[in-house]
């Protein structure tokens, strides 16, 4: 069994015990104990099922790369699945559940699948797909869904809260073992402004565990000394609990700061994503160290030797009383010499290799009575739930047992890989190290910036060293170098510091133990454990052709797991290379992508949730607007009332209440969203002339005149009414979504293409407060108020004019998109409310009643008005919509001009505008087609039309609606089919697009 | 005759890292020319008394001041009540020369950001590089608070001034308070 011992544990505090539980059970632990390591120490080895099989697993590792100790973690707000269990830090109260088991830990009946397994192969989804077409449905799919799959989705809403921050600094180290100390401590001292990230809630990495002495003192108290250093530095930032999640273009770095993780009932945000921008990153990100490829390699109990040592030594926990040591390097000694230096049993040294002679590690092992057993093997793990033993035999056979080991548990190394992952996110490049037996950062290709020079250096164990001494030379080598290219400048008196070194005899590369293993084997040697990938699906995606790397980690899911392959990769594509006859290099790796380590969603989305979750725009008269029961309607970011219900009405009551109002007596239109571009200079007409259709440079000042936009393409961009304010001056309007697109889209003319034209553009919108005052009474209301002349005579249509009003200095333009006598009336924003409540006051016994976005579209339907979303879609040029009237003749060249003279343009088959009115009244269901004779060649029913706008208009008491329609002007009387979603047909007749007093009378008076 | 009033009418959050205060309306105008002319840089003075600011840079006297907005932009910052005369005295010293004034004060609103933590709450929303170093007093970003603009300057070592957009004054306020929730210091900056 695995237990606490009583002696290590250099990083908890065994003063504060802590409680917490695991599937119901409560257990202990200590201050400083992660997850894994309590789990541990209360015998819980075992911790969830394999993705496919349901295989027992247990803890493998005690970092990031773990692949199996996944957990529900937390309840109702706080509950998160997939939480790994070795980056959890323990705390009192931590309630965590095993995943994918059902319906127990112990009892699984999941694990029927490993009776499955040889129907289950390498691709057996893409397999299943293809046929039979009727199983995979009723058969497989219900099954194999229930059984596979992690963590639950969480049912409450998330209740703690993430922010971003934005940092930025010279030089970035991210890693905080020994290198990254020192390499922050290097670049420190030459005065760049530096920030060092460590993942981890304390500093050093792993060389406290691995041992040694830097310059004749302890690693441990070398750390201490290197952190008290670094904390005193000014320009130097320090942080533990950030992980560098991503290395984006120009020196762009993600770190994931995890705040209260590790204590939940605090006070503030939960995570913070920093948003790093850097002068250049130094990755010191350590190395994984390897599995080994053997039969029952993912029994529980079999776990990486570094990590056994780590368990030992960081949080006094034994994985069990006799551990057989497994290796092709000498690293693994070091855990075999801490064990039994600790008091354990460590049966035996199985070492793939032979050598011609013993490093001082091997010796200093055998020293301690160690048995090594050099050029064996482990031929099959025992047991189930837990190890029991190992049965051994050589490495060069096939597996014949040459003796069974009692064990409880099995330390493995299969070499360490380098943490290349963010020098590659970039596109750094990797080359083989042979020695090594590993990709390491190819120093000649890193990722470039701008500049065509690199911006991520590795250092130590991430470029490929492991001596203690190798690494602190390279990382201080690495920052200093980094310092000076940015052009600081290293004092001489800093030197690296010195480790001596200590030979160690080299690594030989194993890919499969032993080396000729047969098939039975092979089918229960993992690669991913996560992902149940063994050597046998490698192997067999091989045999099926699927030779690039890529395209086998998709047949075989290798890597795809919530770990991404941190321990499988190199292993399996290896294996790859084997099965291929091809040497490692010319397989290559899969591509590294950010996040290093998966990061909550919450803090990708930061503070943007709930009541900021987006902008919302608000009027001058928003809080007015909510009084009086507003529905609301969303336009771009602004909120628009669409109508004002009252108490018991019903939203389309309140419409037609608010449509017949209007026509009859007045109704107020906040129109404040309207976009208000003024276009200033001696070229104002001359600009304005290319960007509208239509003239706007003979325009006097006083009128109006409604204009049309079109893109570069031809197509209607926007519209709205220009005012000329004087010479050099106009204003123009636009419709609510297009103020920032429109006056973006005039900058971008002025800037790039007419910048020879002395105009200048502002986006004046939100300084007004713009009312519209619509309906028959509208003139007696602004009477009322009293102030400026407001008579036919003094402002006619289409004209504007400077004043007061009621005491508020005002601008008044007489335009109008309902057809009926309208004002439209800028105050200053701040007066906004003042002069709403002015108008409803004077307007009280004349009738006057707000109205919404949807009697707006009625009144304007009514009018034959297009509206820009609804009659254009992009595809529409103002030819479609029977506004050739709009187009100007005598201008040479206006945006759009040449693109509708292109063919398709003129074409006389495009859809073109028509008014639409049903045979029975009823309403058009919008967005609905007109069928024609025939199938078109995909089979279709032959379409000739489409409805854009419909509405049941309570001025005509019937159904009216706006469409385009084939030859549709040439078809007038012509009754069209309209297919509803409701099986209905509806009929509908074409007729003029202006239902509502077509010589204009009304709003001319 | 009504008093304007600003989109926020004086909201105020005391209970974070940083005090945020909704101001009353300020005055503004926004002013786009040659910046270089001799005639640009008499106006602006005459209307405000300040020089013409440098790249990035606000001058301010009390409550008037300039800032640059960009290579060919100003913002004139003067109380509310004086924005008629300010423009009046820009559009003199213009005469005809090709430029642009315009009262932008209502389409505005302005918020202060007040306490040890005023950069960290400010470094939260906007990208940009808000250590003491980058970022002093007579410096203006002209930049983003999370998804909408804003411009901020420091007007001591621990105040900040914001202004953004008149509708947006609301979501601005509420994201201030979400970045200056309580238990939320960074401690990133040092003097």
């Amino acid at each position: 069994m695995s237990t606490r011992i009583a002696t290590g544990g250099r990083l908890l505090k065994k003063s504060n015990a802590v409680s917490f539980s695991f599937n119901g059970k409560q257990l202990r632990g200590f201050e400083g104990d992660t997850l894994a390591s309590a789990l541990l120490a209360n015998d819980q080895m075992l911790v969830g099922r394999s993705f496919k099989y349901h295989r027992p697993r247990g803890i493998v590792a005690a970092g990031p790369e773990e692949p199996n100790a996944l957990v529900n973690l937390g309840t109702a707000g706080q509950f998160e699945p997939n939480q790994r269990a070795t980056t959890t830090e323990l705390f009192d109260g931590l309630n965590a559940e095993s995943q994918n088991h059902w319906p127990s830990l112990e009892f699984d009946v999941g694990a029927i699948n490993k009776y499955l397994s040889r129907f289950l192969p390498a691709g057996f989804y893409y397999k299943m797909f293809i046929h039979p077409r009727p199983f995979w449905k009723h058969v497989y799919e219900p099954i194999i869904r229930h059984s596979a799959g992690l963590g639950k989705a969480p049912r409450e809403k998330d209740k703690d809260t993430y922010e971003h921050f934005y940092a930025f600094c010279d030089v970035l180290v991210i890693g905080g073992g020994v290198a990254g100390l020192e390499a922050a401590r290097t670049a420190g001292r030459s005065g760049a402004r530096v920030i060092l990230l460590e993942q981890t809630d304390h500093w050093g990495g792993r060389a406290p565990v691995d041992g040694g002495a830097i310059e004749g003192t302890p690693v441990e108290s070398f750390v201490d000394t290197l952190v008290t250093e670094l904390s005193t530095m000014n320009n130097v930032e320090m942080r533990t609990r950030v992980m560098g999640a991503g290395v984006y273009d120009h020196g762009y770095v993600l770190g994931y700061e995890r705040l209260t993780d590790h204590a939940p009932q605090s006070t503030g945000p939960r995570h913070r994503l920093w948003r790093i921008r850097a002068g250049h990153i130094i990755t010191a990100t350590g190395a994984i160290e390897r599995p080994l490829s053997f039969a029952g390699n993912d029994i529980p109990g079999v776990m990486l030797a570094a990590s056994v040592r780590d368990y030992l030594v960081n949080y006094g926990v034994s994985v069990g009383d006799r551990t057989v040591v497994v290796t092709n390097n000498d690293d693994a000694y070091r855990t075999a010499i801490a064990l039994v230096e600790a008091g354990l049993s460590v049966p035996a040294v199985l070492d793939a290799r032979v050598l011609p002679q013993d490093s001082p590690l091997m010796a200093r092992a055998k020293e301690l009575g160690i048995r090594v057993m050099m050029g064996h093997a482990i031929s099959r793990v025992r047991g189930a739930k837990r190890v029991t033993a190992v049965e051994v035999c050589s490495q060069a056979g096939e597996g014949a047992v040459l003796e069974t080991i009692a064990c409880e548990a099995v330390a493995m190394s299969g070499g360490w890989a380098p943490v290349v992952h963010l020098w590659s996110h970039c596109g750094g490049k990797l080359i083989w190290d042979t020695k090594l037996a590993t990709f390491r950062p190819d120093v000649d290709n890193p990722p470039l910036g701008a500049d065509g020079h690199g911006f991520v250096t590795a250092a130590g164990a991430a470029a490929g060293f492991f001596g203690l001494d190798d690494i602190l030379h390279d990382a201080h080598a690495a920052a200093d170098g980094v310092a000076t290219t940015l052009g600081f400048k290293l004092p001489s008196d800093v030197a690296s510091p010195n480790a001596g070194r200590q030979e160690e005899a080299p690594l030989t590369p194993v890919w499969l133990m032993p080396q000729g293993a047969g098939v039975k084997l092979r089918e229960k040697a993992w690669l991913d454990y996560q992902n149940d990938v063994k050597v046998s699906d490698i192997r067999l995606a091989a045999q099926e052709g699927f030779v690039s790397v890529e395209h086998a980690k998709r047949y075989t899911t290798l890597g795809m797991a919530t770990d991404q392959g941190k321990l499988s990769n190199i292993n399996g594509l290896a294996t790859l290379a084997g099965a291929m006859n091809a040497d490692i290099p010319s397989v290559g790796t899969t591509t590294f992508r950010p996040p290093y380590h998966p990061i909550s969603m919450g803090s990708i989305g930061g503070e943007a949730r709930g009541d900021v979750f987006q902008p919302i725009r608000r009027t001058p008269m928003h809080d007015w607007h909510v009084a009086n029961g507003a529905e609301w309607e969303p336009v771009g970011h602004w909120r628009r009332p669409y109508s004002y219900n009252r108490p018991g009405e019903t939203t389309h009551d309140a419409v037609m209440r608010e449509v017949t109002n209007t026509r009859t007596k007045m109704g107020l239109l906040d129109a404040s969203t309207l976009g208000k571009i003024i276009v200033k200079g001696p070229d104002a007409g001359k600009f304005l002339d290319m960007l509208y259709t239509n003239m706007m440079s003979n325009l006097k000042p006083g009128k109006c005149r409604y204009g049309l936009m079109c893109s570069e393409n031809g197509f209607l961009i926007d519209d709205g009414v220009v005012a000329r304010i004087d010479e050099n001056t106009f204003l123009c309007h636009t419709t609510t979504g297009g103020a920032e697109r429109i006056h973006q889209h005039m900058e971008e003319w002025l800037q790039t293409e007419w910048w020879d034209f002395n105009v200048y553009v502002a986006n004046v919108t939100e300084q007004y407060a713009q009312i519209a005052v619509v309906g028959p009474n509208a003139r007696k209301c602004l009477e009322k108020l009293g102030g400026m002349d407001v008579s036919k005579d003094a402002l006619a249509f289409m004209e504007w004019a400077d004043g007061t009003l009621g005491g508020f200095k005002c601008r008044i333009y007489r335009i109008s998109f309902s057809g009926e006598l309208s004002y439209e009336i800028a105050v200053d924003a701040g007066l906004g409310q003042a002069f709403w409540d002015a108008l409803m006051v004077a307007g009280n016994d004349l009738g006057v009643m707000p109205y919404g976005t949807e009697c707006l579209h009625i009144l304007r339907a009514e009018k034959g008005f297009i509206m820009i979303g609804d009659e254009t879609d992009g595809t529409i040029i103002p030819q479609d919509l029977g506004l050739s009237w709009a187009i100007s003749k005598k201008k040479d060249d206006y945006l759009g001009k040449r693109a509708q003279e292109r063919s398709h343009m003129v074409d006389p088959n495009r859809w073109k505008l028509v008014g639409l009115e049903t045979t029975d009244g009823s309403t058009l269901p919008d967005g609905a087609y007109a069928v024609g004779e025939g199938m078109n060649e995909n089979n279709q029913r032959t379409m000739i039309g489409r409805v854009t706008s419909t509405y049941h208009s309570p001025t005509l008491g019937k159904g009216i609606a706006m469409g385009l329609v084939l030859n549709g002007p040439d078809r007038m009387g012509e009754v069209l089919d309209f297919p509803g979603t409701d099986g209905k047909t509806y009929q509908a007749k074409i007729v003029d697009p202006v239902f509502y007093d077509k010589e204009g009378a009304k709003q001319n008076v | 005759m009504s008093e304007a009033i600003s989109a926020l009418n004086g909201a105020v959050f005391k209970e974070g890292i940083a005090e945020i205060l909704g101001l009353d309306p300020i005055g503004m105008i926004s002013i786009r020319g040659d910046l270089s002319a001799s005639y640009m840089k008499k106006a602006v003075k005459k209307a405000v008394g300040v020089a013409m600011p440098d790249t990035r840079e606000i001058s301010m006297a009390g409550d008037k001041g300039l800032a640059w907005m960009s290579p060919d932009e100003l913002l004139l910052i003067c109380p509310y009540a004086e924005v008629a005369n300010a423009l009046e005295t820009l559009e003199k010293g213009f005469g005809e020369s090709h430029a642009l004034a315009l009262n932008v004060s209502d389409a505005r609103a302005v918020f202060r950001i007040k306490g040890l933590h005023t950069r960290e709450v400010l470094a939260k929303l906007a990208p940009v590089d808000l250590s003491p170093q980058a970022f002093g007093p007579g410096m203006i970003r002209r930049t983003r608070l999370a998804q909408v603009p804003a411009a901020f300057w420091m007007e001591n070592s621990e105040t900040a001034q914001l202004v953004c957009f008149r509708s947006v004054a609301q979501y601005v306020f509420d994201l201030l308070k979400t970045a200056a929730q309580s238990g939320s210091e960074v401690g990133f900056y040092r003097s």
